[in-house]
């Protein structure tokens, strides 16, 4: 075990995969000379070079396709987007040809690429730099959807995406890169689509996935404090969500807070809600509730801000109703 | 005017190398075997036996026949939705092309691309492709990938005139060039995107000059003539086999046809005068008529050919009407590899 930053900790499983396997490489915008707009491919070209570390110009959309024509012939890329605010101008490659070629094909032909980049709400940002779009992905059949919430989920999910076949939207925590926590040592991988319970609990499950899981921790601690014992369940992969951790967690406490960044309408948390309901209404003792960022643009100012935000006091208070605590 | 296909000038008239007759045959059969499964296609499709989309590729056929006919086995080939040609050219069996029209389960992607998704990976026939100008950077990525392993392989993208105006085009070339990769540009130039002309759509009507922003290698090449492709083909495929240089081809050539099976075939557009005006340099005409005229084949022979065409593409008919549809489970197969 050492401990290390989120950051490092991709940066790790980015050079142990390129070391293992020739077939991978990392290409995207400031990737390699600048070392990472958020210095996660630090040193990387250094060690394998302008071929395997390639600087793209702004193209998001050019480059996303580059990558799936590479992957489509059976190489391994690694695509980056500096931040999945700007793969908007990619999502076509992603949906159209990355998610749909094996299925057009008959299972001819695959796509095992890895797009990653920081998501998520962040600090101060404006409107259009500060935003959740996992639910885009997860919506789409034929992608995978990875947001690790820990340095160690971080690198082993990462290892476990470039191995994959399929081709994998691995979104990182914007918020999370300095993140210390403790990574163990050697080959560290993590299947994907398997949830993680962060934090074990009697009285309810808080569902949570990447910056969420960090806010639900810190709720769960004060409502320690007033005898209630919260669990906290990391999803780690949004699809193929791990309905079988959600729904026992949800046997186990019979209470249920689903907490994410993006907004309610049709998230992720939409798709929780449905499957609990469907398969263990009859354990249910109280409905679910979501706590989501708020049904607007991000605001740039601190105090609108921070309204909009999920933060734990409004993970605490879902717990209240929940349990019908005043 | 910029942008008419087919300039007529450029044919070269130089006589055809004797020794060469087989392939030059070949070229016929290859053109006279798209058109009579074209014809074929147009009937089923108003029969109500191929569903969706289907856009004909008849009065290009000379396009795919002559550049395709350079390739190598291991080269990387994508194509726009405007694809049986090319399948065909390509050698993809008249039969499995024909089922996966029908949507049948022996069709070359198994019946779940359609018209517009053919791919056969053996020969690598990449797709296929429905959105206009997204292959493109596909196909850079192809060609990136023959140069990250260091082979000789080329990476060919055809594309219609309409897709130069989109993004992923100019992405996608920049790219090429900027990394020296070995990719193949074939614009069809057959002047309309759906209604919309060339000129209505286009800053500039040349489009061979857009590759000179990215200070590309380009070429424009009367694609009615199935010599003249084929030799600007071998010169765009040494450029990249050798020299690791990408180059831009805008093939002039016209399409007889509506845009796709429910498009009449002049429309509001055209007028049917210019339809009948291109149709007299009809590609299979041209070159059955310089092979007759240079002694290589005869009028019988020509009729022959094609009349063991009709029964090849008949044959592939049938075959696709009696074929299974895929079973019901396939439905979910092939999502994931790993699901
Ligand atoms: C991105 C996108 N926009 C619109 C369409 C609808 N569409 C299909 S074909 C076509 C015209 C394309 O013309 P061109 O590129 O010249 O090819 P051609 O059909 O002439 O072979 C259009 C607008 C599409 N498929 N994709
Ligand atoms: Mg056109």
């Amino acid at each position: 075990m050492a401990i290390v930053t989120y950051r490092d900790a991709l940066n790790q499983a980015l050079r142990e995969e390129m070391q293992r396997d020739p077939d991978v490489f990392l290409m995207g915008e400031e990737v390699g000379v600048y070392q990472g707009a958020y210095k996660v491919s630090r040193g990387l070209l250094e060690e394998f070079g302008p071929m395997r570390v390639v600087d793209t110009p702004i193209t998001e959309l050019g480059f996303a396709g580059v990558g799936v024509g590479a992957a489509m012939v059976g190489l391994r890329p690694v695509v980056e987007f500096m931040t999945w605010n700007f793969a908007l101008l990619a999502i076509d490659q992603l949906v159209n040809s990355a998610a749909k070629i094996r299925y057009m094909s008959g299972g001819q032909v695959g796509v095992p690429a890895v797009f990653r980049g920081p998501g998520g709400a962040a600090l101060q940002l404006g409107a259009q730099h500060s935003q959740a779009f996992e639910s885009y992905y997860a919506h789409i059949p034929g992608l995978k959807v990875v947001m690790p919430a820990t340095p160690a989920d971080a690198k082993g999910l990462l290892k476990s995406a470039i191995r994959d076949d399929d081709p994998v939207v691995f979104i990182e925590g914007e918020m999370l890169y300095n993140l210390k926590g403790d990574v163990p040592d050697g080959d560290h991988v993590i299947p994907l689509g398997v949830a993680d319970v962060k934090r074990p609990g009697r009285d309810v499950t808080i569902v949570c996935h990447s910056k969420t899981v960090s806010v639900a921790l810190k709720a769960a601690e004060q409502l320690a404090e007033e005898e209630v014992d919260a669990e906290v369940l990391d999803l780690r992969t949004i699809r193929p969500m791990d309905t079988q951790a959600v729904l026992s967690a949800v046997g186990r406490t019979h209470r249920c807070v689903v907490a994410e960044e993006g907004w309610p309408f049709a998230g992720v948390g939409a798709q929780v809600v449905d499957v609990i309901q469907r398969e263990v209404f009859d354990e249910l003792d109280a409905p679910v509730l979501r706590v989501t960022g708020a049904d607007v643009p991000m605001p740039y100012n601190k105090h609108l801000e921070k309204a909009a935000k999920v933060d734990p006091a409004r993970v605490v208070a879902a717990v209240h109703a929940v349990l019908y605590r005043d | 005017m910029a942008g008419t296909a087919a300039p007529r000038a450029r044919t070269r008239r130089s006589g055809l190398d004797p020794a060469r007759a087989d392939e030059y045959r070949g070229w016929l059969r290859q053109m006279v075997l798209i058109r009579r499964f074209e014809e074929k296609a147009g009937e089923a499709y108003s029969l109500g036996k191929i569903g969706g989309f289907c856009h004909l590729y008849i009065g290009q056929e000379a396009v795919a026949v002559g550049s395709l006919a350079v390739l190598r086995s291991d080269d990387y080939i994508t194509c726009s939705y405007r694809e049986h040609g090319h399948a065909l050219a390509r050698g993809i069996p008249a039969r499995a092309v024909m089922a996966e029209l029908f949507g049948k389960a022996p069709g070359c992607s198994g019946g779940k691309g359609g018209s517009m998704h053919l791919i056969d990976a053996s020969l690598g026939f990449l797709g296929g492709h429905g959105i206009v100008g997204a292959h493109i950077p596909l196909t850079t990525g192809m060609a990136f990938a023959a140069k990250y392993r260091n082979t000789d392989q080329v990476a060919v993208c055809y594309f219609g005139e309409a897709a130069v105006n989109n993004g992923a085009f100019h992405e996608a070339l920049n790219m090429a060039a900027l990394w020296k990769l070995p990719a193949i540009y074939i614009c069809e130039n057959n002047r309309y995107g759906m209604g919309t002309a060339l000129e209505r759509a286009s800053a500039i009507y040349d489009i061979s000059e857009r590759a000179c922003s990215y200070d590309m290698a380009n070429e424009v090449v009367d694609g009615q003539d199935v010599l003249v492709m084929h030799a600007a083909m071998e010169r765009a495929v040494e450029r990249a086999r050798k020299q690791k240089h990408p180059t831009l081809l805008e093939v002039r050539t016209y399409r007889f046809m509506g845009h796709s099976m429910s498009d009449p075939i002049h429309g509001h557009y055209r007028t049917r005068e210019e339809v009948e005006d291109q149709r007299k340099r009809d590609p299979i005409a041209v070159w059955s008529q310089r092979l007759i005229e240079d002694g290589l084949t005869d009028q019988p022979a020509v009729k022959a050919l094609d009349k063991e065409i009709v029964e090849e593409v008949e044959d592939a008919y049938r075959f696709a009407e009696e074929a299974p549809d895929p079973e019901p489970g396939e439905l979910y197969t092939h999502v994931y590899a790993n699901p």
